[in-house]
């Protein structure tokens, strides 16, 4: 079991009154799994995603990551475990401007301390298909080739998690397709994804639906 | 490696953005460039006045006839100075190198069908080295010819080319109120001073001065050399209750003479210019400062316009720290460019000010690493806040800002 998660709370003060985004959720996940997390907006997918994601604590309930419980790890720790056991890849891709395709692959290494991180890189980049690529800064690729790049940092880290929000979102269905498959190639290597989506095309062909509403799983 | 991207990024988005980085650094450029020449400034007009200080003698006391008058009312000069005096101070008062009796007056001093009016000072043969006048030509006079009322004279070099344009003074007959003089020397030019020109003077042994130019019997002034290292200050308390013996003045009656001490002259002018150049520098340092503040603008620009980028570091595992260092270290790199520019903007303005105005200029090495690690300084104190700014910020509302 790569996620455990009991009953997670998280509430929001909006203009006065108190939001539950997250009522209580529970679910796990095992290793190699590849879930859709999906809902309309304002369902707490976003929430939640940010939770798994460690860029956010729990009001209550545990988060167990790979074994470990996230909740109330100080700033400095919870940055350690985004480097180390989750990789993410945005909607729109979040690479660094200015910075070639390797340097930003580069980037986690180079957090991590790690000083050797070139190799990895490209071999991260040659798994996503890229490698002839590498030198060329964002603004020199296109949409489909920047989210190539977005999970290649992804995965470069080898981590626990691959949290993916919205990765077709903002391309179109050709270059989305071609995305997806690489997600599907990603899983048949061993590795769990996490796809956060409100298209229930894309939710349909993943082995398994986490549907919240009204921050309540209502199928899972 | 890592600091290699650091270097790389902050290289980058200062690049992108040129204009805005440069008007940031030029704030910097011209603090530091500021604070180097106003130091400059100051430290050339200390030199300036203690090296015309020191070119009049710096063990030197002078000692002058006081003011004479009664009850407040001052009507004159004493004339109470005699040779006899002077005798007494290099025969009584340790410590004393040399003594030299001088007198003082205006006369017309003729060479053929030139004239001129000068000053003409009757002195020893140690008044020279007294006063640190070098003889260019020439000699200066023998105790003999003191002695014997010789009548030669040592002019300067202004009144020799005055009187002799360019004919050989050494060895030349003027004629000083009438009386013939060979010339002996020409001291070197030591520069007007302002209050006299010692260049334009003609020096002749006291004892012919006294008794046959100016038949006086009392000396204008008697110069009083103190041996190297000693200290003036104990001479001078020395000569005071030396001459006030000689005069026999009482215990309640007031000197009747002054004795002026170069040295203390010295270190009164050089605290003053020191202030100068302590107030010059504080100026340039409060436009260092307001340049400071210039970068600390654009840091807090730069990380509001990068907020998406410093989520996405912390979403991949930066570390507030890590953000801390990406942003401080351009800060620095700003103000520490700044900084070198304003080194050589700095040092060439301080040296056209020294070419084209009167201002003397001195560029000191000291001010110019001062100015630089200032720079630096400004740099991580302005640079700190903006950089904490982007650490601290929350990766969530950072990755959602547009």
């Amino acid at each position: 079991m790569i996620i455990d998660a009991q009953t997670l709370v998280k509430t929001y003060e909006l203009g006065g009154s108190t939001v539950r985004a997250l009522d209580g959720i529970s679910f796990q996940i095992d290793a190699g799994e590849m879930v859709a997390i999906t809902g309309p907006s304002g369902s707490g997918k976003s929430t939640l995603m940010h939770i798994l994601g460690c860029l956010d604590q729990p009001d209550s309930g545990a988060y167990f990551l790979a074994g470990e419980n996230v909740a109330g790890l100080s700033r400095d720790r919870l940055a350690e475990t985004r480097n180390r056991r989750i990789g993410f890849v945005f909607q729109t891709f979040n690479l660094l401007p200015r910075m070639s395709a390797l340097e930003n692959v580069e980037l986690p290494l180079l957090y991590a301390g790690n000083h050797n991180a070139t190799e990895p890189a490209i071999e991260a980049l040659r798994t996503v298909g890229l490698e002839e690529r590498m030198r060329h800064e964002p603004n020199q690729l296109s949409g489909g080739q920047r989210q190539r790049v977005a999970v290649a940092r992804a995965i470069v880290t080898d981590p626990a998690i691959i949290l993916a929000d919205e990765p077709t979102g903002n391309l179109d269905s050709k270059t989305g397709e071609e995305i997806m498959a690489l997600f599907f190639s990603l899983n048949a290597q061993g590795r769990t994804i996490i796809l956060v989506t409100h298209e229930l095309s894309i939710a349909k062909r993943c082995p398994r639906r986490i549907h919240l509403y009204d921050g309540r799983i209502v199928e899972n | 490696m890592y600091l290699v991207i650091i270097i790389k990024v902050a290289l980058k988005s200062l690049y992108a953005n040129k204009l805005r980085s440069f008007l940031a650094v030029l704030g910097v450029i011209i603090g530091v460039g500021a604070v180097i020449a106003m130091l400059s400034i100051g430290a050339g007009a200390r030199q300036d006045v203690v090296g015309r200080l020191q070119s009049l003698g710096t063990d030197l006391l002078m000692i002058r006839p006081g003011q004479r008058g009664f009850g407040g009312v001052m009507t004159g000069t004493h004339q109470n100075l005699k040779k006899e005096d002077a005798e007494a101070i290099l025969k009584d008062v340790p410590n004393v190198l040399a003594v030299s009796p001088v007198v003082q007056n205006k006369a017309q001093v003729k060479y053929y069908e030139r004239n001129s009016a000068v000053t003409v000072l009757g002195a020893a043969g140690t008044y020279f080295s007294a006063r640190n006048f070098e003889i260019e030509r020439g000699r200066g006079f023998t105790d003999g010819e003191v002695e014997g009322m010789a009548r030669v004279a040592v002019i300067g070099p202004t009144t020799c080319e005055n009187l002799m344009g360019q004919d050989d003074p050494v060895n030349a007959v003027i004629k000083v109120k009438g009386i013939n003089f060979k010339v002996i020397g020409v001291t070197k030019s030591k520069g007007d001073q302002g209050w006299f020109n010692p260049d334009d003077q003609v020096i002749v042994p006291y004892t012919t001065a006294m008794r046959q130019l100016f038949g006086m019997d009392r000396l204008s002034e008697i110069d009083v050399q103190g041996r190297p290292g000693a200290d003036l200050t104990a001479i001078q308390d020395d000569i005071t209750s030396l001459l006030r013996q000689r005069h026999r003045l009482q215990e309640d009656t007031d000197n009747d003479f002054n004795i002026g001490n170069q040295a203390e002259i010295l270190a009164t002018l050089s605290s003053v210019t020191r202030a100068l150049t302590i107030l010059l520098g504080s100026i340039g340092s409060i436009s260092l400062i307001v340049g400071g503040i210039g970068i600390m603008n654009i840091m807090l620009v730069t990380v509001t316009e990068r907020t998406r980028e410093i989520g996405v570091r912390k979403a991949i595992g930066a570390k507030d720290r890590d953000i801390l260092r990406q942003f401080l270290f351009e800060a620095i790199f700003m103000s520490c460019l700044g900084g070198l520019i304003g080194v050589g903007m700095g040092i060439s303005v301080a040296k056209l000010i020294g070419a084209a105005t009167q201002f003397t200029t001195s560029i000191q090495p000291q001010s110019v690493l001062m100015a630089m690690s200032f720079a630096a300084a400004v740099g991580i104190f302005f640079g700190y806040y903006p950089a904490r700014r982007a650490a601290r910020l929350n990766p969530i509302d950072a990755l959602r800002y547009e």
